[in-house]
């Protein structure tokens, strides 16, 4: 073999290993049937691909190579292991036996085994924050370090939970399987929880100093696209398309100081227009399949915001409409507020504030920073400065980042010189 | 597998049933042990009588310590167990989640630890 294509071998392992690592790993696992036989197994295939392509070319089908060596290997490192610990014997005997050599690959299984990973990781009976860490580990690759980062906390903790997490799939056997259609609905959810919260955690960081993490939102766009792709259920094109039209606005919703950009303030031509075009087609097809979802309808409602040249010009009747919608599928406090917020942009200030009012009499928002600044910026509106700082200043009392606290601040020095009227009329 | 589901709830949901709707509860779960019988997933089933009855017991230092009651005083008790065979938690869940008694509380699902001679 000469020079060239040697090296041409090295730049395949390199690029190979990029782009579908993860999927061999996938169907490792049915194969091996423990995550860590199958990791291990993982590095050993690309070991010997290293060694062996550039020497013996690059076999014709790639992935299908990578699968046999890892189990190859995984089968030898057991046997040797077997002397120390009999059972391992048998395990690299039953592995042997129950997936042949060169029907692995071509398994009917192969396709699904990504979204059979997705939906192990997701299961419901892991911990809710062992899910997207081990999500964000096994399917998209990310290492323990950049998970804890992302997520603000230490690599100890992230590796603990993903240890913990894997022992749990190992003793309790929870199944390297698709759900039955019968569960897939409520199995599908929690998919999207986990997809949802990943993108949420990087597009609106719950606490810390800066307010967004674009790498998290980048990864759960990714993830979301590898599903639509394996499971192209409208709930998936919902989620996706609200994950870009949000992603669309990026650039203009923080200054370059980094303080927050309300909607109706952005600059809209900073809107990445291909990002909201896939959006909105997406969310069209999800409208039509007539199984309308909670992702879709809040997808919905932000395409009808990304296609208005400005707050004024938007259709403030359908965003009501659609959040009537959602109040129907999904009741929620938050809901509610967003829903009076549209309100008061259809039949002004003074409609929104009494649903605000009669919500925040309830009592379910009440330390929710949110409700009272949207009461404050109503009572601004109507001139009611008294009542609009004491809701800034409670709004402040509960923010917790420091973005939205310099928001607030803003605010509250802006209704300074009429509050200075206010004392002296 | 096997797994030893839990039965969980609060006694006083059991007390307020009336003589008739209780004889349906218990005819409910007699049939569902024939159900998982013939599925081959039965090991063994059965309800508790009340905490009030149970008695708690400690070894130290080769002395046993007896105590009257519960060993946890929690709002909701065991109440019952069903031992199970399943495949894997998938299969566990579908099952443990057809139990009659699920209703006036909850079922926490344990794998078996398989205890060998060394």
């Amino acid at each position: 073999m000469n020079q060239y294509a040697a090296s041409n071998a090295h730049q395949m392992v390199d690029s190979l290993y990029r782009s579908d690592s993860r999927r061999v790993f996938a169907t490792l696992i049915r194969v091996l049937g423990d995550f860590d036989l199958a990791e291990e197994a993982l590095q050993d295939a690309f070991t010997a691909a290293v060694e062996q392509w550039p020497r013996d070319g690059v076999p014709s089908n790639p992935r299908a190579w990578l699968v046999s060596t890892g189990r190859f290997k995984a089968i030898d490192a057991m046997r040797r292991r077997a002397r120390f610990n009999a059972s391992l014997a048998t395990l690299a005997e039953k592995i042997e036996t129950d997936t042949r050599a060169s029907g692995v690959w071509e398994d009917e299984g192969v396709e699904d085994d990504q979204l059979r990973l997705i939906f192990t990781c997701c299961h419901p009976a892991l911990p809710a924050e062992a899910r997207s860490a081990l999500t964000l580990r096994e399917v998209c690759g990310l290492t323990t370090e950049e998970i804890a980062h992302a997520f603000l906390t230490g690599p100890p903790t992230v590796a603990q939970r993903i240890v913990r997490a894997k022992s749990k799939i190992r003793d309790a056997r929870i199944p390297y399987q698709l759900p039955s259609r019968e569960d897939l609905p409520d199995r599908l959810d929690t998919v999207l929880q986990v997809i949802y919260l990943v993108f949420n955690e990087g597009y609106s960081a719950s606490s810390g100093d800066s307010l967004t993490r674009p790498d998290l939102s980048r990864e759960a766009i990714r993830l979301a696209r590898l599903l639509y792709d394996l499971l192209p259920e409208p709930e998936v094109a919902g989620l996706l398309a609200l994950m870009l039209l949000h992603e669309s606005r990026r650039a203009a919703r923080t200054s370059p100081e980094g303080d927050i950009i309300l909607l109706e303030n952005q600059d809209r031509s900073l809107w990445n227009r291909d990002r909201i075009a896939e959006g909105v087609a997406l969310v069209e097809k999800a409208l039509a399949s007539r199984q309308i979802g909670v992702y879709t309808i809040q997808a919905a409602i932000s395409a009808v915001h990304s296609e208005a040249s400005s707050a004024s010009a938007t259709d403030w009747a359908q965003i009501v409409g659609l959040y009537d919608l959602l109040m129907r599928a999904n009741p929620s406090p938050v809901v509610d507020l967003n829903r009076a917020v549209a309100i008061a942009m259809r039949d002004g200030p003074e409609a929104g504030l009494n649903l605000i009012d009669e919500i925040l009499t309830r009592g379910d928002l009440a330390d929710y920073y949110l409700a009272h600044s949207a009461k404050a910026e109503l009572c601004r509106r109507l001139g009611r400065t008294a009542e609009s700082r004491g809701s800034y200043e409670r709004a402040l009392s509960l923010a917790r980042q420091e973005p939205e606290r310099r928001f607030l601040e803003r605010r509250l020095r802006e209704l300074e010189p009429q509050l200075t009227l206010d004392n002296y009329a | 597998m096997r797994y030893l589901c839990l039965i969980y709830f609060d006694e006083k949901n059991l007390d307020v049933l009336s003589e008739k709707e209780y004889n349906a509860h218990v005819d409910e779960a007699l049939d569902y042990n024939d159900e998982l019988r013939s599925g081959g997933h039965f090991v063994a089933s059965d309800g508790l009588l009340s905490v009030q009855s149970a008695t708690t017991l400690r070894v130290r230092n080769g002395k046993v310590s007896i105590t009257d009651g519960p060993f946890a005083e929690t709002k909701e008790q065991l109440g019952g167990f069903y031992l199970i065979e399943a495949k894997d938690l998938n299969e566990a869940i579908q099952l443990a989640s057809k139990i009659p008694s699920i209703c006036f509380g909850c079922v926490e699902i344990r794998p078996v630890r398989e205890l060998i001679h060394s």
